[in-house]
């Protein structure tokens, strides 16, 4: 009888790259929920904008590399990129600013560097840093969070669509009446002239730990993030060495003067931090491999997100974080490339003899 | 006895694999009757080729020699039914990929008459060390781990060594495979008397038997003979079980706690392992007389309706074996000789069973689909490595054929387990990848070793070509300087002395 020959092992594989991105969006729904309840449909507007502008530029990439479109788009990679995108950015975003930042990442970042696996930068933070830098005014526009006792205009659905369209809010609307300064720009700018942390911790914006509304997306990250630890689509490294690299400096910071410095909870709370730490971080294309590196590299990025929100111009500094670790990966991967078994053995028998 | 122990060392990463031995093992070791035909390979080990020692037209019995072993690292094979020699010819062999191998095809005449023995037996007590490993060599025997590296050479070599622990392998950590786990609760007293041989042969007073955790009916067999041999250099070591536990240099590693180093041996941490089935094979042959002829295979896998374990002559086709089971289901894709993880697909089962042969899996082709995609370096891959490689690397650089850095990552120490392979979401063939490579390094290095003996032998050449040169001219400059120690005077007496000479000659 004749049978068809193959190379060992005979097994099924265990993991697929599209089921962990999969698994990856599905751990971003209840965020996604909370996010919507929270600051209005704006985000559902920024995922469709974005999704579209990635698979269509990888499409017309794949396109210009003489590959197959299916490929690339069956992977899911790209709708992550779009997906955490758009979490990124403001609820009220103009589509082309969403769509610059989707075709930067992935385009440039992602595509010239050779497509997936062999991109340096997380393509989401590569095109947001763009933008930031491109259309600051946009991305520092935060509408108010839906929480009861502030004063409080509910965005609506046209309204959502007015402004991404245009750019600018329907003309019965002003920019003040649905925006306040973002709790990170709040305490940037109080601490900047002069107030305690305490002071600016009383305005009623202020939530536990984060600022009200902004820190129940941080939690249903935290637990999303939970969720993939436990189906190990992601380890607990990078996350680990993020929350270290940034509460370290953070709780001493504040432990020597608590007036000019903000909580160590504050900045777990607010911002990207949870993004970050779970989604942003620990893409694996762009992050450390080794254990040992990946905290490192999760530490590296704690620290700097800390030293430029509390340092720097910027209100946050995930992305920028992010992007410079990426820069650090390989220098990581090289200087904690892990013992081979067997290798320490003939140093020492060398040395015996 | 000694109750089964479980101070162990560590492993790194390895997998929890499904065992998928519960069919094979439900039933006791059947006896596959002598076939037709038998074809028996003539080299079945890893070493120098063995040389026939047969005619083709002529009548062997069982247990006959008919190839003797070819050099240092060789070993003998023996006739496994009486019969005629009817052809020494290629056949597929399940060894060499795609390959044939010289084979000798012997007709069986049913009457399954053994060869009288030249030695009678007497205690293996009585036998000085080098004599004992005489003995075994002549037995034909191999390790039946599946490495066949010959077990006479093995312990020769370890015996010189300074040793602490023989380890018997009874771990078997793949999926589907069972047989030494049915030879452990079958013929427990034949492994634990092998034992105690190998232990004399080797002159150690300690052995562990390292079974894994999930057989519990073979620890219980073996500890149940234990007691009654009252023997206590023998312990049973209990390992985990994680693929590759079995693995010659990851067993040691979790028994003794103690890595074994690169490139090296596990002598060279005082240890030497042995396959249950190997200490079995022994026994038979140096207290029974009978070589090694035959072994439990393990006839298995989603394509055999009815799995077990069977005990074959060597030389039986797997057609034959397959067919004794009660034959394949339907749509049955691929013919696995070994187990999922290492085995050796082969494209037809004409292919016989030979001393390495410790599964024939049958598969549906239900398993392992999808298609290669890039890597997006999760790293799930050095988790899993039970070497601490950096799989994700290495096939970075296979890919770029960067042997220098190949070599600084460590392809050298793979040891093929497909670990890496399995867990990769991106269902890259690492594995296959990592053999080419190492293959093409091998290939490599001897194109080095030719080219440096090259160079050697032009650099002699020239050398010697230099040195006559350099000779010459001394001899000339001497010829001249001693012209010139003369003086003119001498050179006006030549000239004249030549003169007159061709004058007298005239």
């Amino acid at each position: 009888m004749e049978f068809v020959r193959r190379d060992a092992p005979f097994m099924a594989p265990t993991a697929s790259v599209p089921a962990i991105m999969r698994q990856v969006l599905y751990a971003l729904i209840p965020a996604a929920i909370v996010h919507v309840w929270f600051f209005g449909p704006g985000l559902i507007l920024n995922m469709l904008i974005a999704v579209t502008f990635c698979i269509g530029g990888e499409s017309a990439m794949m396109v210009a590399r003489g590959k197959s479109i299916g490929d690339a788009i069956g992977d899911f990679s790209a709708v992550v990129t779009a997906i955490i995108l758009a979490f990124a950015l403001p609820p009220l975003t103009p589509w082309w600013v969403t769509a610059t930042a989707a075709l930067f990442g992935i385009v440039v970042a992602k595509h010239l560097y050779g497509g997936l696996g062999f991109n340096i930068f997380n393509p989401a933070m590569a095109g947001y840093v763009v933008v930031l830098v491109a259309f600051p005014t946009y991305l520092n526009f935060w509408t108010v969070p839906r929480i009861g006792d502030i004063d409080y205009h509910y965005v609506d659905l046209f309204e959502t669509l007015h402004y991404t369209l245009t750019g600018g809010l329907p003309e019965y609307l002003t920019v003040d009446a649905v925006s306040r300064a973002s709790p990170l720009d709040a305490v940037k700018s109080g601490l900047s002239t002069m107030h305690t942390f305490a002071e600016i911790d009383a305005n009623p914006m202020m939530g536990n730990f984060g600022g009200r509304g902004w820190e129940w997306i941080s939690n249903f990250i935290l637990l999303g993030g939970i969720w993939l630890m436990m189906k190990r689509i992601i380890r607990w490294h990078i996350p680990l060495g993020v929350f270290g690299g940034l509460l370290v400096p953070s709780i001493i910071m504040y432990a020597i003067e608590s007036g000019a410095n903000a909580s160590p909870g504050f900045y777990l709370f607010s911002g990207a931090t949870m993004l970050c730490a779970f989604f942003v971080a620990t893409d694996p294309v762009s992050a450390a491999t080794s254990p040992k590196g990946r905290l490192i590299y999760g530490a590296g990025i704690g620290f700097l997100i800390y030293a430029i929100r509390r340092w720097g111009s910027y209100a946050d500094g995930v992305a920028f974080a992010v992007i410079i670790m990426n820069m650090a990966a390989p220098a990581i991967d090289y200087i904690t490339k892990p013992r081979i078994v067997g290798h320490i053995w003939r140093e020492k028998s060398r040395t015996g003899e | 006895m000694s109750a089964p122990t479980f101070d162990l060392g560590n492993l790194h990463g390895g997998l929890r694999l499904p065992a998928r031995k519960d069919k094979s093992t439900a039933q006791a070791i059947q006896h596959v009757p002598v076939p037709q035909q038998l074809v028996i390979p003539i080299t079945q080990h890893v070493g120098n080729p063995a040389h026939p020692v047969v005619g083709i037209g002529e009548r062997v019995l069982k247990g006959q020699l008919i190839a003797e072993s070819g050099g240092p690292i060789s070993a003998p094979v023996h006739a496994s039914s009486s019969g005629k020699v009817v052809a020494i010819e290629p056949w597929p062999v399940s060894r060499r990929l795609g390959g044939n191998a010289p084979c000798i095809v012997i007709e069986c005449d049913g009457e399954d008459s053994a060869v009288e023995l030249s030695e009678a037996i007497v205690p293996f007590e009585t036998f000085e060390q080098d004599i004992l490993f005489q003995k075994i060599l002549q037995g034909g025997i191999v390790g039946l781990g599946g490495a066949v590296f010959p077990t006479a050479q093995k312990l020769m070599h370890a015996s010189i060594t300074p040793l602490e622990h023989l380890v018997l392998n009874g771990v078997e950590c793949e999926p589907y495979i069972s047989c030494d786990d049915m030879l452990m609760r079958e013929q427990a007293d034949e492994i634990l008397a092998g034992a105690q041989i190998l232990m004399h042969a080797l002159g150690v007073e300690h052995c562990f038997v390292a079974i894994e955790s999930d057989k519990p009916e073979a620890i219980h067999a073996i500890a149940e003979e234990m007691a009654k041999l009252q023997d206590d250099r023998i312990v049973i070591k209990q390992v985990p079980t994680i693929y590759p536990s079995g693995a010659e240099d990851q067993l040691v590693q979790l028994v003794t706690n103690k890595e074994v180093p690169s490139g090296g041996l596990p002598t060279d941490v005082g240890c030497v392992v042995q396959n249950v089935a190997t200490a079995a094979a022994v026994y038979r042959w140096i207290c029974k007389g009978e070589p090694l002829i035959s072994r439990v295979t393990t006839v298995t896998g989603d394509g055999i309706p009815a799995p077990m374990n069977v005990f074959a002559r060597i030389g039986t086709t797997a057609a034959d074996i397959v067919n004794f089971v009660g034959g394949y289901t339907e749509n049955v894709r691929h013919l696995v000789i070994g187990g999922l993880m290492t085995g050796k697909s082969v494209t037809n089962d004409r292919i016989p069973l030979v001393k390495a042969t410790n599964c024939i899996l049958v598969l549906t082709g239900a398993e392992r689909t999808g298609k290669e995609q890039p890597c997006i370096r999760c790293g799930d891959c050095a988790s899993a490595c039970p070497v601490q490689l950096l799989p994700q690397q290495l096939f970075w650089y296979a890919c770029a054929d960067n042997e220098a850095k190949l070599r600084s990552y460590g392809l050298m120490d793979c040891i093929e387990c497909g670990c890496c392979d399995l867990v990769c979401p991106s269902h890259i063939p690492l594995t296959a990848d990592f053999k080419m490579a190492k293959a093409r390094m091998r290939e490599l290095e001897d194109e080095v070793a030719r080219a440096e003996r090259a160079r050697d032998r032009y650099v002699a050449h020239t050398e010697r070509l230099e040195k006559e040169q350099l000779l010459r001219e001394q001899q000339l400059d001497a010829q001249k300087q001693a012209a010139r120690d003369a003086g003119p005077r001498a050179i006006a007496d030549i000239i004249e002395r030549s003169n007159k000479g061709d004058a007298d000659g005239e």
